[in-house]
C-alpha cells in the first residue's frame, strides 16, 4: 500500500514523463521497471516534466534521461553527482534526480558519491545495481561477489563488496533506502518518498541484468520487505545496516540532517559596488 | 644595472626594490604597504611575491617596481635589495639581479650579505633594523625597512604613514610605535652618506582614480562583471586566491561558490550549473586543467558554455607550483580527445585579466562552448596599481529557446552554427544534453551524417563568429614583427620600445584570442612582414609551433623561448631582438 | 490487498484500473524492447496485448463514469511483487517466439483471473463482490482468447534460444 501522500489531482500522469524514445535495454532488463517507477513517482510528486532535471553518467542505466520527457543531462562516466550538484545549486527551483549504475556510481563515481552524501544537497540519487558492468560486456563491479568469475578477473576479484547503504549512511546521506525492480509499484513509492525527503536521498534499486547475470532472476524469490520500519536515528540505522544481507527492501533511514543551504538568489549589492574594495 | 641600459625615459621609468627576509620578518606586508604608499603618492606600481616552499617561516621577498606610469614588468634589475635577514636569501639571487648601480641594505647584526649579491658590485649600506625596532617597544622590524625603502624611492613620508594607518588592525599604542619605527627607517635613509643615488619617483598628484588589485582578483571581478554567478572549484596554487576572492563577492551579488572535492567534480559541476542556464566558471592550474580535460570535452560536445581560468605555473606534472610559465598553451589549444573546438584567450596584463575574463564569459555564452583563460602565476599573484579597467559592456547572453515549440531541435544545424538552447524550466522544449554524438534533435547517434554535421556545426560556430579587434593588440610597422601572448607581453613591449629607440622598425602583435586562430586577421596584421620572432616563456616553443602548424608565417620564423621560473626580462629580449634584426 | 480495507467500489475499481494500466504499460515496454531487438513478430503480439489491456482500462472508466482516471492509485501486488496481470519483466528473452509470448500472456491472464476470483470469494461488500466476479469473468475470457490464439501459432523450435554471436557491445 502507498503510504505516500498523494499530490493534488490534475497532476501529470506517468505517461507524460515518458519520452517517445524506445530504450535499447535488453528485453528482461530490470531498468524498464525502474523507468516506469520513476515516471510513477514523478507523477505522484506532481511537478511538470520541464521542471525536473534527470542527470546521469555512463552505463546502461545512465541512458534513462533521454527516455523521460524531463530536462536530461547525459554526462561522463562517474560524474553524474557532480553535474547534478551543479545543476541544483545553480537552479534550486528544479527537482533534480540523478541516475546511474553500480559501476558508474560506486567505482569511478565513488569519491563523488561519498561527498554528495556529506554535502546533503537536495537531490535524489537512484542507482540501478546489477552487480556488473553491463555496457562493457560483463566485468565485475564494486558490488559483485568476490568469487564471481569473469574474463577480466578470472576466479573473481577477491575483493570484499562495496556496501552502498553503509557508506551512504556513514557519509551523511539524509535518506537511505533499497528497492527492487521486480516491485515497480513499491519502488515508485520509495522514490516518491525519497524525492519528497529533504537533503540527499539515496535509493539503491536491485535491478537484475538478464544478459550478464541471468542468475539474478532468483532475486525475486530472495528479496523481502525490511523486517524493521524506517528510522530517523542514524545510530540505529547503522546497527541495522551492518547486519543487512543486501536483500531487505524498504526505507532504512529517513533522517533530520539540515540540507545544504540553497541560494535564495538575493543580491545584497550590485557588481559596481564590488569595485569599492579595489579603489585607492 | 644591465649594461644595455639605454638613456630614454621609457626604460628609466621607475625604481625597483626588493625586500627580503625569512618568515616573521613581514617583508610581504612591507611590500604591499610600499605599493599602497606609492599609489597614495600618485604613482603606479607592481609587486611580485616570491618565497620558499615552507607554509610559514620560510624565506620570502617582495619585489616592487614603482613608476609614474603603469608598471607591468619588474624591468631588468633592482635598484635596492633590502634584507631584514639573510636566511636562504641566496635562493632569490636569480630573481633579484643587481649591478654596480644597485644598493644592498642589510642589518649588520644579521651578518654579511651572501657573496652572490656582493659579487655584483652593488654598494653595501648597513642599517640596524632589529635593534631599532626592539628599542621602540611594540614595533615591527619591517616598518624600519619600509621607511628606508620608501625614502629611497622618493615617496613622501606622509604617504607611507597613511598607508600604514589604513591597513592598521592592532590598536593605537602599537600604531604609534610602528609609525616611529617607520620614521626611524625613513630618517636613516636620508642620513646615509654619501646619499644613495637611485632613480626616484617624481611627485605626482593623484588626479585619476586608481585600483590596487592582483591578476587573480581582476579575473574574478571580470567574470562577475561578465555575468558569472556560479563557481565550483578546488584549491590549487596559484589559482586559490581567485576563488577565495570570488567566494564572498559572488555571495554579495546573489551567486554561489562551492568548494568541490576535486577538479573532476569542479568541471562537471559547472557544466551542470551552466546546463541549468547560469553562467558558470572554475579556476585551476595545469594539473587541474589536465584532470578537467574530459569535462571540458563534455562541454564541447553538449554545447554547454563554461569558463575555465588556468593560472599557469611551472610544469609538467606538479612542476613548480609557485612560479610562472606559459607551458599550458599546447594543452589548452589541443588537449582534448576527439575533434573538439574550444575558445582559448590569454590576458596580457593584470588589468587585462578583468577585461579578458569578462570577454571569455561573453564568448562562451554566445558560442555555447568552453573558454579557457590562460592567465599565469605572475599575473595572478602579483599586485599592481592600475587605472580602473573599463567596462566593455559585454555580458553573458545566451541564445535560448522559446517555450512550447513543437519543432524544437536543440542541436539544429543553423547557418551560424549556434542553435537555441532550452533552459530547464521552459515548457515544451525539454531535451537531454549529451556527450554522445547526436542528431539535431539531441538523440544519440553513431551515424556518419550526424557526426559530420555536428562536427561541422561546432567548428563553424567558432569560425564564423565576429571577434572584433580584441583578438590581439597590434602596434607599429615595418617588415619585422614580434608576436607574443599573455604575461610576456609587457616585457616584450618594453624591449620593442628600446629596439625602436635604437632605430629598428618593428610591428608588435600581442595575441589575446589564441583559439580559434584568427588566420585572416593575422595575415592582415602581417602584411608586408618578412621576418617574424615569436617570444614565449616555455621550453617547447609551444606558441611558435602552434602558429607554424596552423598558419603560413613568413619564411624561417624565429623563436625566442625560455621556460620559467624566471620572468623574461626586457633587457634580454631587447638583446635577442637586436641580434635577430642584425642577422636578418 | 485486504478486501476489508476496500471501503468503496470506487476504490476497488481504481485498483483494477491501475492493474490494467500496469499490464498495458508492461506489454508496451516489452513490445518496444522486442522491436528494438528486431523481434518484430513478438513485438506486434505484445502490442496487441497492450491494446487489449488498454481497452479494458477504458472500459472500466466508462462503466464507472469517471471523467478523469483516478490518480496515483497503485495496483496491489499479487503472488509476488508485481500487479496481478503484468508479465514479469524478466520472463522474456530477446529471441523468444510468439508462442512464448502467448504463454506468458496466458499465465498473466490466469493470474489476474485468480486474483479477482479470490477477491470475489472474500469480499464482504456486495457491490465489490459483484464487480470482482465481473472482472474475473473478463479475465477468463482473455484466457480463452489467448489459448485460442496459441493454437494458431507454431510451437518454437528446439534451438530457438541459440545465438551463435556473443552479446554485442552496445555503444
Amino acid at each position: 500500500m502507498n503510504d505516500v501522500a498523494i499530490a493534488p489531482a490534475a497532476a501529470c500522469t506517468p505517461a507524460s514523463f515518458k519520452s517517445a524514445v524506445k530504450p535499447v535495454w535488453c528485453p528482461g532488463c530490470g531498468d524498464y521497471s525502474v523507468l516506469s517507477a520513476i515516471t510513477k513517482a514523478l507523477a505522484i510528486i506532481g511537478r511538470p516534466p520541464h521542471e525536473v532535471g534527470v542527470v546521469s553518467g555512463i552505463g546502461c542505466s545512465s541512458r534513462i534521461p533521454a527516455y523521460t520527457s524531463c530536462y536530461g543531462f547525459h554526462g561522463v562516466h562517474g560524474r553524474a553527482l557532480a553535474a547534478a550538484t551543479g545543476l541544483k545549486l545553480a537552479r534550486p527551483d528544479l527537482t533534480v534526480l540523478v541516475t546511474g549504475g553500480d559501476g558508474d556510481g560506486y567505482s569511478i563515481g565513488g569519491n563523488h558519491f561519498m561527498h554528495a552524501c556529506r554535502r546533503n544537497v537536495d537531490l535524489t540519487y537512484i542507482v540501478m545495481d546489477n552487480h556488473v558492468y553491463g555496457m562493457t560486456k560483463g566485468q565485475p563491479s564494486p558490488t559483485t561477489e568476490p568469487d564471481w568469475d569473469s574474463k577480466l578477473q578470472p576466479g573473481g576479484t577477491q575483493v570484499r563488496v562495496f556496501h552502498p547503504l553503509v557508506v551512504a549512511l556513514a557519509a551523511g546521506a539524509n535518506f537511505v533506502a533499497r528497492a527492487f525492480a521486480g516491485d515497480p509499484n513499491g519502488t515508485a513509492a520509495i522514490i516518491a518518498q525519497a524525492i519528497r525527503h529533504p537533503g540527499f536521498s539515496f535509493v539503491e534499486v536491485l535491478s537484475p541484468c538478464i544478459t550478464f547475470r541471468p542468475e539474478q532472476k532468483e532475486w525475486k524469490s530472495v528479496v523481502r520487505p525490511s523486517p524493521v520500519a524506517a528510522t530517523d536515528d542514524p545510530a540505529r540505522a547503522a546497527r541495522l545496516v551492518m547486519t543487512d544481507d543486501g536483500m531487505n527492501i524498504g526505507v532504512l533511514f529517513a533522517g533530520n540532517r539540515p540540507q545544504y543551504p540553497l541560494n535564495q538568489g538575493k543580491a545584497a549589492m550590485g557588481v559596481a559596488d564590488l569595485e569599492a574594495e579595489f579603489r585607492i | 644595472m644591465n649594461s644595455a641600459t639605454p638613456t630614454t625615459a621609457v626604460a628609466k621609468a621607475g625604481v625597483t626594490i626588493a625586500l627580503a627576509g625569512s618568515g616573521g620578518s613581514g617583508v610581504m606586508t612591507a611590500g604591499t604597504l610600499l605599493l599602497a604608499a606609492a599609489a597614495k603618492a600618485g604613482a603606479y606600481g607592481l609587486m611580485v611575491r616570491t618565497s620558499g616552499p615552507q607554509i610559514r617561516g620560510g624565506e620570502a621577498a617582495a619585489l616592487v617596481r614603482l613608476a609614474g606610469s603603469p608598471v607591468e614588468t619588474l624591468g631588468d634589475g633592482f635598484d635596492l635589495l633590502l634584507a631584514i635577514d639573510w636566511s636562504n636569501t641566496h635562493r632569490f639571487a636569480d630573481e633579484v639581479p643587481l649591478g654596480a648601480g644597485s644598493v644592498i641594505v642589510g642589518d649588520p647584526d644579521e651578518g654579511e650579505p651572501p657573496e652572490v649579491f656582493l659579487a655584483t658590485g652593488a654598494r653595501y649600506v648597513p642599517l640596524t633594523m632589529k635593534k631599532t625596532a626592539k628599542a621602540l617597544k611594540g614595533s615591527w622590524v619591517n616598518m624600519v625597512a619600509l621607511g628606508f625603502a620608501g625614502a629611497l624611492a622618493g615617496l613622501p613620508q606622509q604617504a607611507l604613514e597613511d598607508a600604514v594607518r589604513d591597513d592598521w588592525k592592532r590598536g593605537d599604542e602599537a600604531l604609534a610605535a610602528n609609525l616611529a619605527a617607520l620614521a626611524a627607517g625613513y630618517a636613516a635613509e636620508r642620513g646615509v652618506t654619501p646619499p644613495i643615488a637611485v632613480p626616484q619617483l617624481a611627485h605626482v598628484a593623484l588626479h585619476t582614480p586608481r585600483w590596487s588589485i592582483t591578476g587573480n582578483e581582476a579575473a574574478g571581478f571580470g567574470a562577475i562583471r561578465g555575468g558569472v554567478r556560479y563557481v565550483a572549484a578546488y584549491p590549487i596554487t596559484p589559482a586559490t586566491e581567485l576563488l577565495e576572492w570570488m567566494a564572498p563577492a559572488l555571495a554579495k551579488v546573489g551567486g554561489t561558490l562551492l568548494q568541490a572535492e576535486d577538479e573532476l567534480a569542479s568541471i562537471n559541476m559547472i557544466v551542470g550549473g551552466s546546463f541549468g542556464g547560469v553562467p558558470s566558471l572554475t579556476a585551476t592550474a595545469g594539473p587541474g586543467l589536465a584532470l578537467m580535460a574530459e569535462g571540458i570535452g563534455l562541454a564541447v560536445a553538449s554545447e554547454t558554455p563554461v569558463v575555465v581560468v588556468d593560472v599557469m605555473r611551472g610544469g609538467p606534472s606538479t612542476g613548480i607550483p609557485a612560479k610562472s610559465e606559459q607551458s599550458d598553451l599546447s594543452f589548452a589549444v589541443s588537449g582534448l580527445h576527439g575533434d573538439a573546438p574550444r575558445l582559448v584567450v590569454a590576458p596580457t596584463s593584470i588589468s587585462d585579466c578583468a577585461t579578458t575574463t569578462q570577454w571569455a564569459v561573453y564568448l562562451a555564452e554566445a558560442l555555447q562552448a568552453p573558454a579557457i583563460v590562460l592567465s599565469d602565476q605572475f599575473l595572478g599573484q602579483s599586485r599592481a596599481i592600475i587605472d580602473p579597467p573599463a567596462d566593455s559592456g559585454l555580458r553573458a547572453k545566451r541564445l535560448t529557446a522559446a517555450a512550447n515549440n513543437p519543432d524544437y531541435k536543440r542541436y539544429r544545424n543553423t547557418e551560424s552554427g549556434i542553435s537555441p538552447m532550452a533552459i530547464p524550466g521552459t515548457p515544451g522544449v525539454t531535451y537531454t544534453a549529451d556527450g554522445l554524438e547526436h542528431t539535431e534533435a539531441a538523440v544519440p547517434s553513431s551515424n556518419s551524417k550526424d557526426h559530420r554535421l555536428q562536427l561541422d556545426k561546432r567548428e563553424r560556430k567558432l569560425a564564423l563568429f565576429d571577434y572584433g579587434d580584441a583578438w590581439a593588440d597590434i602596434d607599429g610597422d615595418g617588415d619585422a614583427a614580434v608576436i607574443t601572448f599573455g604575461s610576456t607581453s609587457a616585457a616584450v613591449r618594453e624591449a620593442v620600445a628600446r629596439a625602436r629607440a635604437d632605430g629598428h622598425k618593428l610591428r608588435l602583435i600581442a595575441m589575446r584570442l589564441l583559439a580559434p586562430l584568427q588566420s585572416d586577421k593575422l595575415a592582415k596584421a602581417l602584411e608586408g612582414v618578412r621576418h617574424v620572432m615569436v617570444i614565449e616563456q616555455n621550453h617547447g616553443a609551444q606558441f611558435w609551433r602552434y602558429l607554424r602548424g596552423n598558419f603560413d608565417l613568413p619564411s624561417k620564423p624565429v623563436s625566442y623561448h625560455r621556460p620559467g621560473p624566471l620572468p623574461l626580462r626586457p633587457g634580454e629580449l631587447h638583446q635577442a631582438i637586436t641580434e635577430w634584426r642584425k642577422a636578418a | 490487498m485486504n478486501p476489508q480495507q476496500l471501503k468503496t467500489l470506487d476504490e476497488f475499481m481504481a485498483q483494477a484500473y491501475a492493474m490494467e494500466l500496469d499490464a498495458e504499460q508492461r506489454y508496451t515496454d516489452l513490445a518496444d524492447a522486442m522491436e528494438t531487438h528486431n523481434n518484430r513478430e513478438v513485438a506486434e503480439l505484445f502490442r496487441k496485448m497492450a491494446a487489449i489491456e488498454g481497452r479494458h482500462a477504458v472500459q472500466i472508466m466508462e462503466e464507472m463514469g469517471w471523467k478523469e482516471p483516478p490518480a496515483h492509485v497503485a495496483a496491489p501486488a499479487f503472488e509476488g511483487y508485481e500487479s496481478a496481470e503484468s508479465v514479469p519483466i524478466d520472463d522474456v528473452h530477446y529471441l523468444m517466439r510468439p508462442w512464448h509470448a502467448l504463454q506468458l500472456a496466458l499465465v498473466a491472464e490466469q493470474r489476474a483471473a485468480r486474483f479477482f476470483s479470490e477477491l470475489a470469494m472474500s469480499a464482504q461488500a456486495e457491490p465489490i463482490r459483484k464487480a470482482a466476479v465481473e472482472m474475473r469473468d473478463e479475465e477468463l475470457e482473455h484466457v480463452e482468447l489467448v489459448k485460442e490464439w496459441m493454437t494458431r501459432v507454431p510451437q518454437p523450435e528446439k534451438d530457438w534460444a541459440i545465438d551463435p554471436d556473443p552479446p554485442r557491445y552496445d555503444q
